[in-house]
């Protein structure tokens, strides 16, 4: 298969995209094996903790909070970070950052980065920079390595490359690593990284990181990670520089009680990952002698900006949503044509885009709500998905039908109160108009970006999937006839 | 005064026209959040020290309980089960924790004090023995604080085998107490540690040692 490309700017509308990734039957089938292994563990770990929902009300809370203030905090994480001898930057965009950390590297002398798996350098496709300014860039992160030799992009914001099975990963290992006799098993491919990288972490003096949460009260800074390949670039080299979008910051330390369980949980079904780093600016003697952070804008302040599109912002990556969400099991990640896949995608790219680009991704959902139940942040995506179609309709008017139906859920799921009382109907209501929005689209062929008349071919399987996890009859079907009287009107 | 505006009052400015609010009214805000999660133990002390043996048993760790008399001859054990030939430890390791081991005459152990070792020689040492600050029954995580007898973060990564020493005292039992534990060193480097290094990233099965030590032996300690 050809590489997919993961810029939203150029990247092929979800639809047409989904529609080649379809066929990809290896793909779908590793895709399925993969998201079903965590949702049974993560499932089994959150059934554990009777305090789940506490912790979920808690952690949006927090991130609300966040948003609500995000200029203090990040004046006080500035603050504390110079204090313990790191420096902040600030981008205004992926040039901005690219621009920085090109030129931080170049002052540390770096020929060679090592890096740790961020999506937010993905975001901002920072190694090609760095590649034109003549500095490889070497992941870390196994599966990012998987990527990166195999010349693939990631199809998943927490197990990146859950798209290849060992079969693939092992030929990508023997072609790059020059390793004609490597076994397959798992642990023969792991011990083949963890050799190629060894001499990798020993030598190269220059590391480049994202991060999970920023500290406001401390300055410092926490990553979260599995292999210790995060720890080898945190520890060994001189020079340290971490990209992280503004929204990352938390108020105080004690907030990482709430977050790092539910994250691990959410993430990879563990109770906790292996390793978490966290540290503040630098220590003599230990870690880098120069910390850098790159605090990065790139559209999301225009994010804070809208009312309903800001709860975008809570959100901590952890991927539960694409693990749960029928769209992406079916499609994989590469159709979302962003390193943002999923649900979490789907809102975040069109917006991160200013809209201008990756419109077909609110269309990309059957506005289930499975995303919602498992998110840690309690980011009502289906609300932000039907604010974004709004937005998308309202651009691309004339106003059809299909937008006052829009509209109409749109209010419905204006007031939490309200959308929870409105969440049985509601979502048997979407199905129906998801089912005629997109004959709608269909029919516009050439019209918009997602037109496209094969998009409907694909579909009537995946609604049967979709409807048969629903309990339809319970719904009561007096209230839905109203609402579809009101709807029609 | 330059007529270019620099990224961070761009930034800050977009951030205080999009409807947010100042640091005034941050901690009064803070303080309205809701945390009506579990913030206290459940479990004896007792049931605690078994529940984290069990989450270390689940890591492919090993635990061992013993009395801090006997940490000199359970050391000496362990590395020479494990093969250790260097051993590197912190300046602030109690030297009696390794009385019993090196010091036998067939013994080829050598115990190096850290000494700023790069990189390249530290990958030199197999083993590493440090203590550490906060043990997290719930979760299975050891947390070391960079404390005098905890080292720096460089030395409990390269080594393949790090032998730890849990105090009793040390360990609660879920993951809020551990964490209000951590707030009196919030500013240390600190590294949570859930069982060895390891990676779900083919095909979802969890393996063992990627690039942090793949052995991990911890000496719960009766105080
Ligand atoms: S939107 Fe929620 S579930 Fe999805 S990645 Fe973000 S935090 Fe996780």
């Amino acid at each position: 298969m050809s590489v997919m490309e993961l810029d939203p700017r150029t990247a092929l509308s979800f639809p047409k995209a989904a529609k080649m990734l379809l066929k990809e039957t290896e793909l779908r089938g590793n895709v399925r094996r993969a998201t079903e292994t965590i949702q049974a563990k993560r499932r089994k770990l959150v059934a554990e903790k009777d305090d789940w929902q506490e912790l979920r009300e808690s952690a949006r809370q927090i991130r609300a909070h966040v948003l609500a203030h995000l200029g203090a905090y990040l004046e006080e994480f500035e603050r504390n970070l110079t204090r313990a001898g790191g420096t902040v930057h600030w981008a205004r965009n992926a040039e901005e950052a690219q621009a920085i950390v090109v030129s931080l590297a170049k002052e540390a002398g770096a020929q060679e980065v090592i890096k740790i798996k961020s999506m937010t350098t993905e975001e901002i496709h920072l190694n090609g920079a760095l590649e034109e300014a003549g500095i490889h860039a070497y992941e870390t992160d196994l599966a990012e390595l998987i990527l990166q030799l195999g010349h693939d992009t990631p199809s998943h914001i927490v197990v990146p490359a859950l798209h290849k099975n060992r079969a693939q990963i092992r030929e990508i290992f023997k072609r790059e690593m020059n390793l004609p006799e490597l076994g397959s098993a798992p642990e023969d491919l792991a011990e083949a990284a963890r050799r190629f990288l060894r001499e990798k972490f020993l030598r190269v003096h220059t590391a480049v990181s994202g991060a999970n949460f920023l500290i406001a009260e401390t300055g410092g800074i926490c990553i979260v990670e599995s292999e210790g390949n995060g720890r080898m670039c945190l520890t060994l080299p001189d020079t340290l520089i971490a990209v992280v979008g503004i929204e990352k910051v938390l108020p105080r330390f004690g907030d990482l009680e709430v977050m790092l369980q539910l994250l691990a949980r959410s993430a990879t079904g563990e109770r906790m990952n292996p390793y978490n780093s966290i540290w503040t600016g630098v220590r003599p003697g230990d870690g880098p002698r120069k910390m850098h952070v790159v605090l990065l804008d790139n559209a999301r302040t225009e994010v804070l900006a809208d009312k309903e599109g800001r709860q975008t912002l809570q959100c901590i990556r952890c991927a539960a949503c694409l693990n749960a969400c029928p769209v992406y099991r079916q499609t994989g990640g590469h159709a979302y044509g962003s390193v943002y896949a999923g649900p979490i995608g789907a809102i975040l790219t069109p917006q991160l885009m200013e809209m201008k680009h990756g419109q077909s991704l609110p269309y990309a959902s059957s506005l289930c709500g499975a995303c919602y139940e498992v998110c840690p942040v309690k980011i009502n995506i289906p609300e932000v998905l039907i604010h974004l179609r709004n937005e998308v309709v309202k651009r691309h008017g004339p106003l059809a039908p299909e937008a006052i139906a829009l509209r109409m859920v749109a209010t419905l799921f204006r007031s939490e109160r309200r959308f929870r009382a409105a969440q049985r109907l509601g979502r048997m209501a979407q199905t129906l108009l998801a089912r005629r929005e997109l004959k709608i689209v269909g029919q516009n062929v050439g019209q918009a970006d997602w037109g496209d008349s094969q998009w409907i071919h694909w579909l009537p399987g995946m609604l049967g999937g979709w409807t048969r996890s629903r309990d339809l009859e319970a719904i009561p079907s007096e209230s839905f006839r109203e609402w579809w009287d009101r709807r029609s009107k | 005064m330059s007529a270019v505006i620099s990224a961070r009052e761009e930034i800050l400015a977009c951030i205080s026209s999009a409807g947010t609010k100042g640091a005034e009214d941050a901690a009064a805000d803070y303080a309205r959040i809701e945390r009506s999660y579990r913030q206290a133990a459940r479990l004896s002390h007792a049931a605690t020290l078994d529940l984290l043996e069990e989450r270390l048993h689940e890591y492919g760790a090993r635990v061992f309980r013993v009395a801090e008399s006997e940490i000199a001859s359970l050391c000496a054990r362990l590395l020479r089960e494990r093969g250790a030939r260097r051993i590197v430890v912190p300046a602030g390791l109690p030297e009696k924790w390794l009385a019993g081991a090196g010091s036998a005459a067939e013994s080829t152990l050598e115990i190096v004090p850290d000494a700023d070792f790069d990189a390249a020689a530290l990958d030199s040492f197999d083993s590493v023995m440090t203590a550490s600050t906060v043990a997290i029954a719930e979760t299975g995580t050891i947390v070391l604080a960079s404390a005098p007898d905890e080292g720096r973060r460089a030395i409990t990564l390269v080594p393949d085998y790090h032998l730890c020493v849990v105090r009793e005292g040390d360990v609660v039992e879920t993951v809020v107490e551990g964490m209000r534990r951590l707030d009196a060193v919030k500013e240390m480097p600190l590294t949570l540690i859930s069982g060895p290094s390891a990676t779900a990233d083919i095909e979802m099965t969890r393996i063992k040692g990627v690039h942090g030590p793949r052995f991990l032996d911890v000496a719960v300690v009766r105080a």
